[in-house]
């Protein structure tokens, strides 16, 4: 039967015949997988698909529901689109682990219980790692490294959470909780922490921009939005969501305004983006969550495609900074075109997918009357077309002549940007294709003359906003420090500081123990050193010679002591 | 136009730059004034106003843009910052 496999087994049979396979057969698979596993999802029926015990636990690693096969298909096209994009550049070992990263993100999307989802959880964190060590330079394989510290760290926490609920509850089945106890606090940090959250939202926009060019448009996807899909299914209508995205939405929009790596920037705006959907499922109404899910959808399209445009870039010139960057839109059009497409997206431009799904999120703050949510959310949309809208395509592709006159992408990754392009638009113009696939039922016009024109009138003036501050906002030769400076420099100091404490106690108890011992040296040499020559005063009194007599009595009151403490 | 300006591309001529700008101008007036005609019909009433949207957005870049500014002065490290740290990288 071909409904018991699991869509996510595809994904890691190709990633394992892409390491065994090459040229065009390599390439048939590359492309063929995704599409083959978008046909397994959409054979996933609703409800537990297959079930087996495992000590006592019952595991259901195939579950279908709407929500699940929504992620699961955008999921899938993105493999299909980040295959072809990266197909023709990217090393076979990089596409192996986005495929096996991917895969990950799949399985999590249909695991009915908690078992199946950590498992699945961990191979993601696993493969996206080797992703960002695949960027191949000094600087990936330490951001590497602390991507993988900060996903371990995140899955213990999961994991700890995970082992209090089944104890407490017995049930391993992925279902609604709320955050009230101890073990369900750990299991939303654990994913709040894959959700590039406060704290430590320092891990993406730390390793994402690593990553080769072809890797981040894999690392944009995955991670981020398994965390947003597991939070909808295990936390839907959790208050503290609510301020939790909130926050997200702001800290991105900041630290994109002061970043000068075209990367990092759109690193910054997913957490935004995500931002708007984690606050959404803690808004937790059926409209909230549909559009926390339609966001998502919309979001890893166009996030996708601005990667590869930044990638198509990075690829053609090597440079990746704004101060570096500018004037490309004279040789690479296209990739100017599409850049463009994209940008307009996340700011959610009336005609594109962003504006029929944020404006979901919006209208289920409305409903719930919660007015600064509300009023925030429109602030942070206006913040959005400031900092990745108009600012990533202006520094990139227009502001000054940079001279560089790069030849425009090469036909794989065009047609990558065309197609997720053309996504963009499909869903903004036709939302209906998107809205009958969500996990609740739809009754939500998203183009009302009036809303537009709201909409309209708050992102051109922030056009406007932007073209007037400019000044402002030149860019710098400078990264911003975020909280990850706690442990990569105060961390760093706290243990050269005790590493130099321990050195000093060592040489202090150096000398301490060599004193002790000279001293030991000299009272065993008062007792035990041999004669020598006739220096009978310095001989030590056990070295010295005893006459026969002597030693006969000393023998004889020792026996008579033993005798005696035998007896008695 | 001198023959400078006739080698750079036509998008980044100062003409066409304030032409753009006119446009521009002239579609921010259109999308306030359209206001008149079509009503937008705001969730909490103050967002019905006429220009409501446009002063919000405005207003809301302002804040961030300085704020983000003002931030940075706290924030901004030189990019080898990190890689000047000992023993990290």
């Amino acid at each position: 039967m071909i409904e018991l496999i699991s869509p996510a087994y595809i994904l890691i049979a190709a990633a394992i015949l892409i390491g065994l396979t090459q040229g065009y057969l390599r390439t048939a698979i590359v492309l063929g997988a995704p599409l083959l596993t978008l046909v397994a999802i959409w054979l996933v029926p609703d409800g537990v698909v297959t079930t087996f015990s495992f000590l006592g636990y019952q595991i259901e690693p195939l579950e279908g529901s709407p929500l699940r096969r929504l992620f699961a298909t955008i999921f899938a096209t993105m493999v299909f689109g980040g295959g072809l994009y990266a197909f023709r550049q990217a090393r076979w070992y990089e596409l192996s682990a986005a495929y096996a990263y991917a895969a990950g993100a799949v399985g999590v999307s249909f695991a009915g219980d908690l078992i199946t989802f950590f498992l699945y959880w961990e191979f993601m964190a696993l493969f996206s790692t080797i992703v960002v060590w695949c960027g191949g330079t000094p600087g990936a394989r330490a951001a590497g490294i602390r991507y993988a510290i900060m996903h371990l760290l995140g899955g213990i926490i999961l994991k700890v959470g995970i082992l209090g609920v089944v104890i407490s509850t017995g049930s391993v089945d992925v279902r609604p909780m709320l955050a009230t106890d101890f073990s369900t606090w750990m299991i939303l940090i654990g994913l709040l922490i894959n959700a590039a959250a406060p704290p430590v939202s320092a891990w993406l926009s730390d390793a994402y921009p690593e990553a080769s060019p072809t890797g981040s448009v894999f690392l944009s996807a995955f991670t981020t939005k398994t965390a947003v899909l597991a939070l909808i299914m295990l936390f839907p209508g959790e208050p503290v969501l609510i301020g939790v995205g909130l926050y997200m939405v702001v800290y991105g929009i900041i630290y994109a305004l002061l970043e000068n790596d075209a990367r990092r920037i759109l690193a910054y705006s997913i957490i935004n983006q995500v931002g708007f959907m984690v606050c959404a499922v803690g808004i937790g109404t059926q409209m909230a969550l549909n559009g926390a899910a339609a966001h998502a959808f919309a979001h890893i399209i166009y996030k996708a495609l601005l990667f590869m445009s930044a990638g198509a870039v990075i690829y053609r010139t090597g440079k990746g900074k704004c101060t570096e960057l500018g004037g490309l839109f004279r040789t690479m059009p296209l990739t100017a075109v599409c850049g463009i497409i994209g940008a307009l997206a996340i700011s959610g431009f009336p005609l594109t997918s962003g504006f029929t799904t944020k404006t979901m999120i919006s209208q289920a703050a409305a409903d719930q009357s919660l007015v600064t949510v509300y009023f925030l959310l429109a602030a942070a949309s206006a913040g959005v077309f400031l900092h990745a809208g108009i600012k990533f395509p202006w520094f990139v592709f227009f502001q000054r002549d940079s001279g560089l006159r790069p030849k425009d992408a090469p036909w794989n990754m065009s047609a990558a940007m065309v197609l997720f392009s053309g996504l963009c638009l499909l869903i903004g113009i036709f939302p209906q294709l998107l809205y009958n696939f969500l996990p609740y039922p739809v009754e939500y016009q998203a183009y009302k003359a009036g809303k537009v024109l709201f909409y309209l009138q708050l992102l051109l003036f922030s056009g406007l906003a932007f073209f007037l501050l400019l000044p402002l906002m030149r860019r710098t030769l400078t990264i911003s420090l975020d909280t990850d400076w706690l442990w990569r420099v105060v961390l760093n100091r706290v243990a050269e500081a005790g590493y130099e404490a321990l050195a000093t106690t060592g040489n202090v108890m150096k000398a301490r123990v060599g004193k002790a011992l000279a001293g030991l040296h000299e009272i065993a040499e008062r007792h035990f050193r041999p004669r020598q020559k006739e220096d009978r005063e310095r001989q030590g009194i056990f070295a010295q010679t005893w006459s026969i007599g002597g030693t006969a009595l000393w023998i004889a009151v020792l026996l008579t002591g033993y005798m005696l403490v035998y007896f008695i | 136009m001198n023959d400078h300006q006739k080698e750079e591309h036509w998008l980044v001529r100062p003409d066409t730059i304030r032409l753009l700008w006119k446009v521009f101008i002239a579609v921010l007036v259109l999308t306030v004034l359209a206001q008149l005609v079509i009503g937008v019909k705001g969730y909490f009433g103050v967002d019905g106003w006429i220009g409501f949207g446009a002063a919000f957005g405005f207003l809301s870049c302002l804040i961030m843009v300085v704020v983000a500014k003002g931030l940075g002065f706290v924030l901004k490290r030189n990019e080898n910052y990190y890689r000047e740290q000992p023993r990290d990288d």
